[in-house]
């Protein structure tokens, strides 16, 4: 058995920030992650990190533009407390190294982003979620937290309804430990693998969000799913909203930019209108007949070459080696694509869970910051400040509580647990393609559009799934580096979000944020200005609601 | 349009006891289909014991370097297409000089201990006193962000043939990460970091210039240039007493004064004059030289466009000397 204070459970920007901060707050610390710190999916975000420093900007826009971004679902408090706190850790990144762009007089210089009435988006060239975890984890260095590297997640260990610890199992020796802990807070990021295709990671499968649905957390919005109104079509690869935010068009197969269509309702901001509102344009004007194989263009030749090397380098590439395009020459095909998930772990604004002793921060966590859609470069924003504000309320948990008792049973039971599955005859079923038929359905019913019709026929094939997934084996039997064990494994955790995800989509039946219905077209402030939350049992997704904090703001119709 | 990929892999399981041994696939991917995509691919499809590391799918989480073809590179980066547009079989490998773990996956814990090394982080002298940003150039940072660029791979460390004779070398990621920092007008700790590098067996100056890492770096990071510039950065910063110092300027002095190198003498200026130790070290490749009639002529005359040479000299020297005065002037603001 290994003991520490604080667990933090991943190490993207979350992760890191909690543990550092855990640190600093005098607990013994340590990071458990299925990959090396700088292999996660932090690293995927382009185009910046939101904060109002500027002279001209204030809280309360940011604030505005976050909750009329969020279609009125994020709570207010959460986001007053984001916001406020942001110019802080912006100015603190750059402290510890960040090489955030610059004004021509030294001080930072921002660029516009979706959704927002003000440029206040802090960014390193098309590289600032790189940027940012390369510097985390460089602090990671200085104070030598201890982290425990390709390690996965296999449950939570409870006492007495508080979380104690955790089992994990060692990928390189494939040896399953027992961790006791006296907090733990995950930061495991996102789901994108729930869907297929999606711009997420192959490592986002959603396992902290899945294992506390299991101990007893329950989650919040989970049908508030993102979908990126710039993907490239072949393998769901994102490209930048910094490209639009650097003033490139949309245009439909007539090149119309036809964000400048009166029925779309943001002839104001047009390509930069908040995310939902893109993807649901684009997506019209694809079902409509006026895409080009399934697409819409992004078209960024007029912004120059010398713009696109400075600050699009990296899209610059990718729209190169995977579509074949030179954006500086042709405009470059893209879709709507899975992206995000506004839903998560429901917190409070420490970072606290439901369950004593379990904390959530960052993608994993819904706080509620993003509420029905999240705002371009608010998501780096959450993991740096709820990172930091769960790590300090992790440690001063810690700090007032002892050890639980723990036997070794736990252990020999979730051994036993494994060994059964490892055991499992082949039956010539394979994991990647049980993934697969989930990831299309998800896709196919649960994205840009959905209907009753179509979310009922999803929660079917989830079912069939869950009954395959009890007979499904394992092909690799080895101990080491068995990852074929571990794509088993996080399949359990997706199938459940997945259920998740579809029943409090056919629970919300109105169109708010990301979720839009066509069979229930309007939002419906009356009835559905609310959180759905989902506990676990053993019939499936037990729903419930708690109300939207509203402080200031009240709902209003959406216009870009 | 689909491409047949034919891949020959280096399989090894160390829990078989057997060797490493080649096992070949047939998988079809799309026309853009990369190495990845087909590894993918098979391990989905058809092998589930199959092993490497690989997570992002587009450059940037530096998971999936490897042997491909016998040159390291991110298989995600890397197309069929380009490689093996007729189908030719490819071969892929886990990459050199690190232990493999299992199949294409190797223990990047040496890796890691090597950057740790170089303290790579940003040691400011203080909190600026505005509360806010350090000031900083944006071309500065710019610059930076060629060298932040690097995802840490590996395949530059892959690839490095200082690394393969000796194992205390940093190689070429940890001395760009050194340089990050070096370079960086924010940082207080540039002349430690720079004595540190300068004296430390396998610091700056073991790097040979083979231009392997240049080569094979999938995020154009240059680490080898970045050594040169530490190497620049501290005889500008008044380190002299190298071996590598003494041998960079004995050879641009040959080729200022001469126009081209006295490889002879050369062979004596490079190390220092009164060590005995070191001197009498050059002897055994000199009498073999001579017996092998390969001493070079002790007679060096200049070539006749001498001045010419040393005309590109001076220029040189004047936009260097512009560069030192520039970014002095950076890091005091």
């Amino acid at each position: 058995m290994i003991t520490h204070d604080v667990l933090v459970i991943g190490a993207g920007l979350a992760g890191l920030r909690a543990a550092l901060e855990a640190q600093w707050q005098g607990a013994d610390v340590a990071i458990i992650t299925k990959v090396h710190p700088v292999r996660s999916h932090s690293n995927a975000a382009q185009g910046g990190v939101n904060a109002a420093l500027e002279a001209g900007d204030s809280w309360e826009s940011h604030a505005y533009d976050t909750v009329k971004g969020s279609d009125y679902l994020g709570d207010q408090d959460a986001i007053e407390i984001c916001v406020r706190e942001a110019p802080q850790d912006i100015v603190e990144l750059e402290n510890m190294g960040v090489i955030f762009n610059r004004d021509e007089t030294g001080k930072l210089g921002t660029r516009n982003f979706g959704g927002a009435s003000f440029a206040r988006t802090y960014f390193v060239a098309d590289i600032t979620g790189q940027a940012m975890l390369h510097v985390m984890y460089e602090q990671l260095m200085k104070e030598q937290v201890r982290v425990y590297e390709e390690w996965f997640l296999t449950d939570l260990v409870m006492e007495d309804g508080a979380c104690v610890g955790v089992l994990a199992l060692e990928i390189r020796s494939g040896r399953l430990e027992l961790f006791r802990a006296k907090a733990v807070i995950l930061c495991t990021g996102g789901l994108g693998r729930v869907f297929e295709p999606s711009t997420n990671a192959l490592i986002c499968t959603g396992d902290g969000m899945a294992l506390a649905y299991r101990a007893g957390a329950p989650l919040m919005d989970m049908e508030m799913v993102q979908y990126h109104p710039t993907t490239l079509k072949s393998n769901g690869v994102l490209i930048t909203e910094g490209a639009r935010g650097e003033g490139a068009y949309l245009l439909n197969a007539n090149g119309d930019r036809f964000m400048s269509y009166e029925r779309y309702g943001a002839t104001n901001a047009m390509e930069l209108a908040s995310r939902d509102v893109v993807s649901r344009a684009e997506q019209t004007e694809i079902d409509e007949g006026r895409g080009i194989d399934g697409c819409v263009l992004l078209d960024c030749r007029h912004l120059g070459a010398e713009l696109i090397r400075t600050k699009l380098y990296q899209i610059w590439e990718l729209a190169l080696d995977i579509a074949n395009v030179d954006i500086a020459e042709e405009p470059v095909p893209i879709r709507p694509g899975m992206h995000y998930q506004m839903g998560g772990i429901k917190t409070d604004v420490v970072g606290a869970t439901s369950v004593p002793g379990l904390y959530a921060a960052g993608e994993t966590a819904c706080i509620s910051l993003h509420g029905g859609n999240r705002l371009g470069a608010n998501s780096l924003l959450e993991t740096i400040v709820f990172g930091r504000r769960s790590g300090k309320d992790a440690a001063e948990y810690a700090a007032a509580r002892d050890f639980a008792a723990l036997s070794d049973a736990k252990l020999r039971d979730e051994d036993a647990r494994i060994q059964q599955i490892m055991d499992r005859p082949a039956n010539g079923e394979r994991t990647a393609g049980l993934r697969l038929e989930m990831g299309q359905a998800m896709d196919q019913h649960v994205g840009v559009f959905r209907d009753e019709a179509g979310l009922q026929e999803v929660v079917g094939v989830l079912q069939g799934l869950k009954e395959r997934y009890k007979q499904l084996p394992v092909e690799n039997r080895g101990k080491v580096f068995n990852l074929d064990l571990v794509f088993h494994l996080e399949l359990e955790f997706m199938l459940d979000l997945a259920e998740v995800i579809a029943v409090s989509a056919l629970d919300r039946r109105e169109s708010r944020g990301a979720h839009s219905r066509t069979d229930y077209p309007e939002r419906d402030d009356d009835e559905w200005l609310k959180h759905t939350l989902a506990a676990w049992s053993a019939d499936g997704p037990q729903m419930s609601y708690l109300p939207v904090t509203i402080t200031r703001w009240k709902p209003e119709a959406r216009a870009y | 349009m689909a491409i047949e990929a034919r891949l020959r892999v280096r399989r090894y399981d160390p829990e078989s006891g057997g060797e490493p041994y080649y096992q070949e696939y047939e998988t079809s991917v799309p026309e853009w289909g990369t190495v990845l995509d087909a590894l993918i691919q098979i391990r989905e499809e058809q092998d589930g014991t199959l092993t490497l590391r690989c997570s992002c799918r587009s450059a940037i989480c530096g998971s999936c370097a490897m042997k491909v073809n016998g040159e390291s590179a991110l298989a995600c980066k890397t197309k069929l297409v380009d490689i093996a547009p007729d189908g030719e079989t490819v071969t892929v490998e886990p990459m050199g000089n690190q232990p493999v773990v299992r199949d294409l996956v190797v223990d990047m814990q040496p890796f890691w201990d090597k950057v740790q090394a170089v303290q790579p982080y940003l040691q400011p002298a203080g909190p600026p006193e505005s509360g806010r940003e350090y000031l900083a150039p944006n071309d500065a940072m710019q610059h930076l962000s060629g060298v932040m660029n690097c995802i840490m791979c590996g395949a530059c460390v892959s690839e490095c043939t200082v690394l393969e004779v000796d194992d205390k070398f940093l190689g070429p990621a940890a001395l760009a990460k050194a340089y990050r920092f070096a370079a960086d007008p924010r940082d207080d700790k540039t002349q430690e970091r720079l004595v540190d590098l300068f004296d430390m067996d396998g610091g700056m100056w073991d790097c040979t210039h083979c231009f392997e890492c240049v080569q094979v770096c999938p995020k154009g990071v240059e680490p080898m240039e970045r050594i040169v510039k530490l190497r620049e950065m501290a005889m500008d910063a008044g380190l002299q007493d190298h071996n590598g110092v003494r041998h960079s300027k004995a050879f641009s002095d040959s080729v200022e004064h001469s126009g081209w190198l006295d490889e002879s003498q050369l062979a004596v200026k490079s190390f220092k004059l009164t060590s005995v130790k070191d001197q009498l070290g050059n002897m055994p490749v000199a009498l073999r030289m001579l017996m092998a009639g390969k001493m070079p002529n002790p007679i060096h005359r200049p070539i006749s466009s001498v001045r010419e040479v040393r005309r590109v000299f001076d220029e040189t020297e004047r936009q260097h000397q512009q560069q030192v005065n520039e970014s002095t002037s950076q890091k005091e603001a």
